[in-house]
């Protein structure tokens, strides 16, 4: 049956980072805030000491993460193959449930770079023309990082990020990343403790005239209070990051950082297990005027709103957009519309060492931990000399693996069985890895749609996904293995064994990749090529704002929650300073530059 | 939780016949009303004239006392349950000298002992507060019905006339006003002397200011737990004794500091009263909180500095990890992650156990049921976070819970007695099964939210 709720001022659809942080900003200013998340409560009480601890449940069964007989995303490389569901999930972790994605994450913070935030207009400046592929569609964010900066600044205290900073007010800072852009503070805290993977790495980059730092992490490295009163713990290194719950408070995520000021506000509200399954759009298509959804019984609810955030997993979100028939979908064909569009990924890549010399201790990790390089980033080198645009940071980590799924044995040992466990334990604490994880340029024929055959248990379309690698990028992941050869050289470790993508692969979902999925709602200055203004404003309904990473128009080298949440503070100062008062396009369709 | 067990607090019984003269709310008392509330979250009125679940103000809490149950009574304005009754002079008559409208005594649950501190400007503002901010609950409480003699309250008179001085505050002129200010509010409407003051044969606190007798604030025990001593001016001592006065501010504002975090009864203290207070009564609080000297009977868990070399001995020892007792490496396998080898936590978020009074208690019942049960910080306004310590009462056997106890109440230089199994089952069996956070992967939580019953937070 349908059921009509009472009216609120703002519905925020899903509450992980970004549902959370609009909360925050929505109800300091005065409004009477509802969020609506798919998945069941989820409180500090769910991840008390040891209930994480469980690498079976939430390493192997990822019990964090959406039900795909709930909700799956089907998979093709090309137009010509027919999608298939996933039924279990591989390569990449859509989470669920109160805290979404920032309670499963690893808590690795990055900034994007100045240019990466401008990189159709960096190219244009940097390389001949003709030099970028024909199909490649990369555009500019439309905000430029001095703008961001505040926010990202602002984010930062918020979950008390850990590590050294490299450049601050234009000085650029010994032990940091040099490459950064400016910082207006140095980090909140010092950079979690070294272990003997970062001093070699630290080591050897050096000695190759790089310029290592510790990885910016949001497992934070000492006791912190933010600017909300909510406080982080200091991390013991216990490894349970990656798709699970901190123990231990030490993890940012809306449960350690946010939530609960935020459930102190009585102009906020939220209910769980309440799936929105489409956003209303009004008589006359200019505007939104609140949610259908599916209660936790069942009952299909209308949710009145004066204004509608759609807060949920970039996925989620474009599904959400294509279902309510909101923006014109992306046609690859005709090359017209754009949700779904410019949908990418990450590149990652890796390297084993095994060192019978070196005794390390992988029982303690954390995801956070690590030393990185960024001598290889998109506007470091003359990447066209090798034949691409794009970067990549490279990194090692003891991070969180799993005490057992992070075991490394050598090449050729059976998966099980005494074998297995011989030399389990012969090389277990020899072993350092050296990862990379790399921009992904946006193409004309990669992208997001309705799927013609799959749909959820509710009958509505499931979510496809056309993707494939494109040479450019596979080139610049080669460059990036060549460079860590030269760590390896460096190192001199008795064997090694390589993981990297080869020019002419194609898309293999099999293995986990990154759960860094980008774009397909993306943001910009034109209406033509972009499903939000310059502000994550919806340009064909003035009261939708779409946070999250379905807003880069291509994804970055580095991690994308410190972006999500700067853009997320930035489109609220915008809807705090401007929109409310005025309630309009906060951006003219017909002459961006006029905005 | 419970949330009062026998605190003696608050409680007025005042069925009153006496007509109220009908005072109408203009403009002009809203500020008296504002002043009212925040007296009244001063003196914590709303912990016991609630129960739990029931409207504020609208009585019915069961305060335990050693000779049973007293129950809370409405103290809202509505004319036949509550209090709508009661002129100014009855309602300061009840504050000061537990008499409530009728003549009879209320009984001592109610601190009158302590709010006879109260100037004239400050009752008057709580009486307009009750009478036209507070609104009428027509919610009638269960009465409270002691057994013989008990419930003979013309008895309470012998009592009053031996143990309630009912002296209106005087500042002492040889403090500032900021001390003066202090000791106002901790001697009356803070009431801190009713579970901080130890108290004789006849459950009266030994002293009522620090003019009484140096038992005041001097540390007295609560069904097992250590209420700690108060007075300590900060330095050379564990516990409260030993903090700063800035260190007492942020307790009492948020229930944690650099050093500790709150649990068992004050807890509620915290969220209820002292954390809706402004910062400046809660800094004259401390300051005069640290003019008071320790005393012969001070009891703050242990009175000696905490020798620097045993710290680091303990320090070592769970570092080295390799000639543990049973104690130590329980201490490793379920505290170390949040306290840490050194014993001192994170700063504001895990308590420091090295030094803390709870820990090194005489009676070691409130550790006992923090380590079996857990603990939760309360939500304040500035520091939002409910942190919570997981109970392991689910996996810890009685004997395992007192080599684990008496390794934290030795360990580092603290100077707590050992733990015997039987000690720990006491506690164990005196909890409710249900109490507590659990990190029991099979109790609740952890389950896939869509295992769970479709639950609307609004």
């Amino acid at each position: 049956m349908s059921i009509t709720r009472p009216d609120v001022d703002v519905v925020i659809i899903g509450l992980g980072w970004t549902g959370s942080i609009m909360g925050m900003e929505l109800t300091d200013a005065g409004l009477n805030v509802l969020a609506l998340e798919r998945g069941g409560e989820r409180t500090k009480e769910d991840f008390l000491y040891p209930k994480p601890a469980d690498e079976l449940k939430y390493g192997v069964r990822l019990k964090m993460m959406q039900r795909p007989k709930q909700n799956t995303v089907t998979i093709r490389r090309n137009a010509e193959e027919t999608a298939v569901p996933q039924r279990h999930w591989t390569t990449f972790h859509p989470g669920d449930g109160v805290g979404g994605a920032g309670s499963h994450w690893t808590g690795v913070l990055y900034r994007a770079t100045p240019n990466e935030l401008a990189l159709k207009s960096f190219a244009d400046r940097t390389f001949e023309p003709g030099f970028l592929p024909e199909d490649m569609t990369i555009q500019d964010y439309g905000v430029t990082y001095e703008e961001l900066e505040p926010h990202y600044d602002f984010f930062e205290k918020v979950a008390g990020l850990s590590g050294q900073a490299g450049n601050v007010q234009g000085e650029i800072v010994e032990g940091g990343n040099p490459f950064e852009g400016p910082r207006q503070n140095p980090f909140p805290l010092p950079p979690l403790p070294r272990t003997l993977t970062d001093t070699l790495f630290t080591e050897a980059t050096q000695k190759l005239g790089w310029h290592p730092y510790p990885y910016p992490s949001a497992n934070v490295s000492g006791a912190w209070t933010n600017p909300y009163g909510m406080q982080l713990g200091p991390c013991n290194f216990c490894g349970f990051c990656s798709n699970y719950g901190c123990l231990n408070y030490s993890k940012a995520s809306p449960q350690t950082c946010v939530l609960d000021a935020l459930k102190q506000r009585e102009n906020f509200s939220y209910r769980t297990n309440c799936e929105v399954t489409r956003i209303v759009k009004s008589d006359d298509g200019e505007t939104v005027t609140g949610v259908r959804y599916r209660d936790g019984e069942g009952n299909d609810v209308y949710q009145p709103a004066k204004m509608v955030i759609l807060a949920s997993f970039p996925l989620s979100n474009v599904r959400l957009l294509l279902l309510s028939q909101i923006g014109r979908p992306y046609d690859p064909v005709a090359n017209t519309g754009v949700v779904g569009r410019n949908f990418s990924y990450q590149i990652t890549g890796s390297i084993d060492m095994y060192f019978k010399r070196h005794q390390f201790n992988p029982f303690i990790s954390a995801g956070g931990s690590g030393q990185v390089i960024d001598d290889f980033s998109p506007d470091t080198f003359d990447t066209a000399k090798h034949g691409f645009i794009g970067g990549s940071y490279i990194y090692t980590t003891q991070g969180p693996g799993g005490a057992i799924g992070a075991v490394k044995v050598p090449p050729r040992t059976p998966s099980w069985g005494s074998e297995w466990k011989k030399n389990a334990s012969e090389h277990y604490g020899h072993h350092m890895m050296l990862g990379t994880t790399g921009t992904n340029m946006s193409y004309r024929d990669v992208y997001l749609d309705l799927d013609p055959t799959y749909t959820d248990p509710h009958g509505d379309p499931l979510l496809r996904m056309t993707y494939d690698w494109k040479d450019n990028d596979l080139r610049m992941t080669q460059f990036m293995a060549e460079r860590m050869r030269e760590i390896v050289a460096e190192l001199k470790p008795d064997y090694h064994t390589e993981s990297f993508k080869q020019v002419g692969d194609h898309f293999d979902p099999s293995h986990y990749q990154s759960t860094h999925l980008t774009g397909g709602a993306i943001m910009g200055t034109d209406p033509n090529t972009s499903v939000l203004n310059r502000y994550l404003q919806h340009w064909d309904a003035h009261n939708l704002f779409v946070m999250g990473a379905s807003a880069f128009p291509q994804n970055m080298q580095h991690n994308p929650t410190g972006t999500v949440a700067a853009l997320t503070y930035w489109s609220a100062k915008h809807i705090r300073e401007r929109y409310l008062d005025n309630p309009g396009p906060l951006m003219a369709k017909e002459d961006p530059a006029n905005a | 939780m419970i949330r009062i067990l026998s605190r003696m607090s608050a409680l007025a019984l005042v069925l009153g016949a006496m007509t109220a003269q009908a005072q109408g709310a203009d403009d002009h008392d809203q500020a008296l009303i504002e002043r009212g509330a925040y007296l009244a979250r001063a003196g914590d009125c709303v912990a016991c004239h609630t129960a739990p679940d029931g409207d504020d103000f609208a009585g019915g809490l069961a305060i335990e006392s050693p000779f049973g149950a007293i129950y809370s009574t409405n103290i809202t304005p509505d004319p036949d349950a509550g209090i709508g009754r009661y002129s100014e002079a009855e309602f300061a008559a009840a504050l000061r000298k537990g008499k409530r409208a009728d003549g009879a005594n209320l009984y001592p649950a109610m601190p009158y002992p302590s709010y006879a501190r109260l100037t004239d400007d400050d009752l008057h503002a709580l009486y307009v507060y009750f009478m036209q901010g507070v609104a009428p609950n027509d919610h009638q409480p269960q009465q409270t019905d002691l057994s013989f003699p008990f419930n003979q309250r013309w008895g309470i008179s012998a009592w009053n006339w031996l143990f309630a001085d009912q002296q209106p505050f005087e500042p002492n002129e040889q403090d500032s006003d900021r001390v003066n200010r202090g000791r106002y509010l901790v001697e009356g409407l803070g009431h801190c002397g009713s579970c901080h003051t130890p108290r004789g044969i006849f459950q009266q606190e030994k002293a009522l200011g620090d003019d009484d007798g140096d038992d005041y604030l001097a540390g007295a025990n609560l069904n097992g737990w250590l209420a700690p001593g108060l007075r300590g001016g900060g330095e050379d001592h564990l516990g409260v004794a030993g903090w700063q006065a800035q260190d007492i501010v942020d307790y009492l504002a948020t229930g944690r500091n650099a050093h500790s975090a709150v649990t068992g009864e004050m807890t509620s203290v915290i969220e209820n009263s002292t954390s809706h207070m402004s910062r400046e009564d809660l800094a004259a609080m401390a300051a005069y909180l640290k003019t008071l000297p320790v005393s012969d009977s001070t009891d703050i868990g242990s009175e000696r500095r905490i020798s620097e070399q045993k710290t680091d001995q303990t320090e070592q020892q769970l570092r080295d990890a390799t000639a543990l007792d049973e104690g130590a490496r329980l201490y490793l396998d379920n505290c170390n992650a949040c306290h840490f080898a050194d014993g001192r936590g994170g700063s504001g978020v895990f308590p420091a156990l090295v030094g803390n009074s709870q820990v090194n208690a005489d009676n070691p019942t409130g550790l006992l049921h923090t380590m079996l049960a857990g603990a939760q910080l309360p939500s304040t306004s500035e520091r939002p976070e409910a942190l919570m310590m997981p109970g392991f009462g689910w996996r810890l056997s009685d004997k395992e819970m007192a080599d684990l106890a008496t390794f934290v109440r030795q360990g580092w230089g603290n100077q707590g007695s050992p733990v015997t199994p039987e000690d720990v089952k006491k506690v164990r069996n005196s909890m409710d099964a249900r109490e507590g956070f659990s990190g029991n992967p099979e109790a609740t939580g952890a389950n896939h939210p869509d295992d769970r019953a479709g639950a609307s937070a609004q």
